[in-house]
């Protein structure tokens, strides 16, 4: 599936991305200097010493941007693996019990799904400990419900195929339909559920950690904006204090959603054929009609 | 009808979820947090105002039932306890200040991006093979994967700070007298261009690219296609034949967005120094105002479930087989 991923120019730029971060995180902080350490006065512009300025204490907002890499991307992507497993062992569950389960379930999804999750996840990081602990846990225990449910409606049309049908019949047990044979078919629809999972982790653990409920002590791309707001970078002027730091955060949101483009393009017959209709017209200079075309890849 | 019912009935429950959460959230955490918070009182008050204080909370011995009930029954008398932060006002007279605040600027911006996105979406279907369909979609999608926030702080500084086009924050000018005048009215749209602007921005991406792919998969359909045969303008195919059917997808997703547009509009309001939720959700935090969060949250969350249900109500309008069926 990677391969066939990487056939596509989008999907390059967005793995080139995502790598490029992931080693900014691993080995960043053994180029930069102390993140925390108090170098220069505060609120200097980027210049030679310090290529991104100072932040209002005086520490070097590259190290610190370098530096909280690391934690953030690590919350990120735990939230999103834990999410999606949780969201596949729900959403199977319900689609493949159904009944009773999938009542009980099923309500339980849609119920955290329509408790809005910021303002709860607030009042629980506010009662625990600041730490990237907490924020993880928050966060899956706010966010698993919306995997599960795509989970689920997935599973429910799988349910119905002839061959979980012929191996309920040969005798096997449930949770190895469950896991042989319904699991492996909706490959790219949980790799899909990971990347918007992720996406989502990213966004909202930089939010908790911007309003406060991170461990502030901590260098992390939350706390570099909570410290921005905190000591009025912007009634100063000081943008090099947030630009840099929201524009990674966009960088590995858009490089997920690119990844998460070509999935979608690659499990979606329709979308796949469109490209190819458009070629084929091309050469005999006619204009694609306005319908989608459904068509089979040569 | 029954429908409509069921869903009230969800909603209720719902509600309900998020109301014992809430009680049992300070009980079950690590640490007691609940005599923290009563800790907190303790320099501002007498022990047997915190003694009554506790009462009123149901923080008794009593068993867990006990306070349960002490608690569901202050709660249906709209009492949520009294604010630390804003010593000593209840915490439904705070939140009331800013809840009209936050529906104003959360509830305009999401429609408006919600609009805005949908026609959007339609459009880049239909021309999908054009630069307009091929390059809006991921520039919409680049703008929406910034954390709405940030946004907020980066038009503040380029708008309102370098520029000084627009005020820097509040929600009316300091010498407006609130009211329904045409100066305040003035004063308070100018306020909340910025912030909307930036809700709108980041949230409509998703509006589009969900229309776009709802409008590919219906513009396969053969009836379209049968359309089209039949040489009706290509208006009326748009937004009569496809449009309305590939819009139903989108407004059960209009339920679910709210959530997150209103916690995003939440951290906008912290930016802009919007008398909202959102301002008194961060005053909260710092202060570790308790109550007042929870108050918050309360709030937020029935304003949600009422929202979802007027949208299902919409949806029985807007499609026709939901009125006869359950």
């Amino acid at each position: 599936m990677i391969a066939l991923l990487l056939g596509h120019p989008k999907a390059r730029v967005g793995f080139a991305i995502l790598i490029g971060f992931v080693l900014l995180g691993a080995l960043g902080p053994w180029v930069v200097v102390d993140p925390l350490a108090y170098l220069a006065r505060p609120h200097e512009p980027p210049s030679s010493a310090h290529w991104l300025g100072t932040t209002g204490q005086g520490q070097d907002v590259l190290a610190q941007l370098v530096g909280g890499t690391r934690v953030t991307l690590v919350v990120a992507f735990t939230v999103g693996v834990v999410v999606t497993v949780i969201g596949a062992i729900v959403g199977t569950t319900a689609a493949y019990f159904g009944g009773r389960i999938d009542d009980l379930l099923s309500l339980i999804i849609n119920v955290f799904l329509v408790i809005p999750g910021l303002p709860l996840a607030v009042v629980i990081a506010a009662y625990m400990p600041a730490s990237p602990f907490t924020i993880t846990l928050v966060l899956v225990f706010t966010g698993w419900a919306w995997n599960a449910r795509i989970v689920r409606s997935q599973a429910l049309s799988l349910r119905e195929r002839e061959f979980v049908a012929a191996a309920i019949v040969g005798g096997e047990s449930h949770v190895r339909v469950i896991v042989a044979e319904i699991l492996p078919n909706m490959t790219s629809l949980l790799a899909s559920c990971f990347i918007s999972a992720t996406v989502y982790a990213l966004g909202a653990a930089v939010g908790l950690e911007f309003l406060g409920l991170g461990d502030i002590g901590m260098v992390t791309w939350g706390t570099t904006l909570y410290w921005a707001n905190n000591d009025a970078a912007l009634l100063t002027g000081a943008w090099w204090m947030f630009v840099p730091t929201g524009l990674c955060i966009a960088l590995v949101g858009y490089a997920l959603v690119l990844v998460n483009f070509v999935v979608d393009e690659v499990s979606n017959p329709r979308l796949r054929g469109e490209q190819h209709w458009r070629d084929v017209l091309g050469r005999t200079a006619l204009t694609p009609m306005t319908a989608t075309p459904v068509m089979r890849q040569p | 009808m029954r429908f409509v019912l069921r869903r009230l009935g969800f909603y209720v429950l719902a509600a309900w979820v998020a109301v014992t959460l809430n009680f049992l959230l300070p009980r079950i955490m690590p640490g007691d947090p609940a005599s923290a918070m009563f800790a907190r009182f303790q320099g501002q008050l007498q022990p047997e105002a915190v003694a009554a204080l506790r009462e009123t909370f149901g923080f008794t011995d009593a068993s867990l039932a006990e306070q349960y009930w002490t608690y569901l029954v202050h709660m249906f008398h709209g009492d949520l306890g009294i604010s630390i932060a804003y010593f000593p006002s209840p915490v439904v007279e705070v939140i009331g200040t800013g809840l009209f605040w936050t529906l104003v600027l959360a509830g305009s911006s999401l429609v408006v991006s919600f609009a805005l996105g949908t026609l959007l979406g339609v459009l880049a279907a239909w021309h999908r093979t054009s630069a307009f369909g091929r390059l809006l979609p991921p520039l919409l999608l680049f703008v929406g994967a910034f954390p709405y926030f940030w946004l907020a702080m980066l038009a503040l500084w380029l708008f309102g700070f370098t520029l000084g086009a627009f005020p820097l924050r509040h929600a009316y000018g300091e010498f407006v007298e609130p009211g329904w005048t045409l100066e305040f009215l003035a004063s308070a749209i100018r306020h909340a261009i910025l912030p909307a602007t930036t809700i709108v921005l980041a949230t409509m991406g998703n509006w589009l690219l969900r229309m776009r792919n709802n409008m590919t998969a219906v513009l396969g359909e053969d009836y379209i296609a049968f359309a089209c045969a039949k040489g009706l303008p290509a208006g009326r195919i748009l937004f009569h034949y496809a449009a309305r059917n590939a819009m139903l997808p989108s407004m059960t997703g209009f339920g679910m967005a709210l959530g997150l547009v209103v916690s995003g509009s939440l951290l906008t309001e912290i930016i802009f120094a919007y008398p909202g939720q959102g301002y008194l959700l961060i005053q909260a935090v710092r202060s570790q105002d308790f109550p007042l969060m929870q108050g918050v949250f309360l709030t937020i969350t029935l304003a949600v479930l009422v929202a979802n249900w007027l949208v299902d109500l919409a949806y029985v309008w807007l499609d026709p087989r939901m009125r006869s069926s359950g």
